[in-house]
């Protein structure tokens, strides 16, 4: 039987790389890509918590959290085909439009 | 066994994650990507949860990664983008240093707390699949509903979103 805290320590591990390509990357897709990862680390912490516990509460949250990936990436890659049209780049430093 | 398979999901996805993050083209990104949810859905076999391996490979690997990859084929990305910001490299030290300390913590943190009702011998009797979906349409039915609202509000955004504009019709007259 292994120790809870092994998957809590991946879990962590996987997080942090996830929000260093968030922070490093340039390209909008790899960004999102990022997200992706940093939302497969939070889902892995909430199963091995609900194993553990004996909850059930954990996977279900879990199954939400998959949902509004989905959601998320459909969303995330028509915002960047619009913004594609306009600027032929899907560089983040380049999508200024809205800063003041 | 267990430790030999752990083992091995997590070696492997943490490098995948690496390889997500660090490499250039963005297609082989894709790729590494899917090679990360596999893994991370080795996770759930050994963890007992087998509806979420089949919704991980279902749902991540076979619907949002083609999603992405679809969409990098139909842009035709240059890969010739800076890794660094000049001013991230200030940042660097530490977020290591403190998502180390970080690591440090959940080492050596117990994690106790009161047991829920789902022990895993009765899980085991009817399948997990079975378990989730009782509780899913008795105590989660409100947030079920609520996600199946949010996914047609995505839908219908992704759509509008992405539509081909028309030009507008100028009346002249």
């Amino acid at each position: 039987m292994l120790p809870l805290s092994a998957y809590v320590a991946v879990s962590a591990i996987l997080f942090v790389i996830g929000l260093l390509g968030v922070l490093i990357r340039r390209n909008f897709i790899i960004v999102l890509m990022s997200v992706e990862i940093m939302l497969n680390a939070a889902n892995i912490n909430l199963v091995a918590f609900s194993h553990y516990l004996e909850s059930m509460a954990g996977q279900l949250v879990a199954l939400f959290i998959i949902a509004i990936a989905a959601g998320e990436a459909a969303i995330g890659l028509a915002i960047i085909i619009v913004v594609f049209r306009g600027k032929l780049s899907t560089n983040v430093d380049e999508m200024n439009l809205l800063k003041w | 066994m267990i430790a030999v398979f752990f083992s091995y999901f997590a070696l492997m996805s943490i490098a995948a994650a690496v390889m997500t993050v660090a490499l250039k083209n963005p297609v082989h990104c894709g790729l590494a990507l899917l090679a990360l949810l596999l893994h991370v859905s080795g996770f759930f076999v050994l963890l007992n949860a087998e509806f979420l391996w089949a919704v991980q490979v279902i749902v991540y690997a076979g619907a949002i990664l083609v999603l992405y990859l679809f969409v990098l084929m139909l842009l035709n990305l240059k890969t010739d983008e800076r890794y660094f910001h000049s001013t991230y490299l200030y940042f660097l030290t530490p977020a290591v240093l403190g998502s180390l300390y970080v690591i440090y913590l959940l080492l050596h943190s117990p994690f106790a707390g009161a047991k829920g009702d789902a022990p895993v011998v009765a899980v085991l009797q009817d399948g997990d699949t079975a378990a989730i979906g009782i509780k899913m349409f008795s105590d989660y039915l409100l947030q079920f509903e609520i996600v199946g609202v949010f996914l047609l509000g995505a839908i219908i955004g992704a759509i509008v979103l992405a539509k081909t504009p028309k030009p507008l019709n100028l009346r002249k007259d």
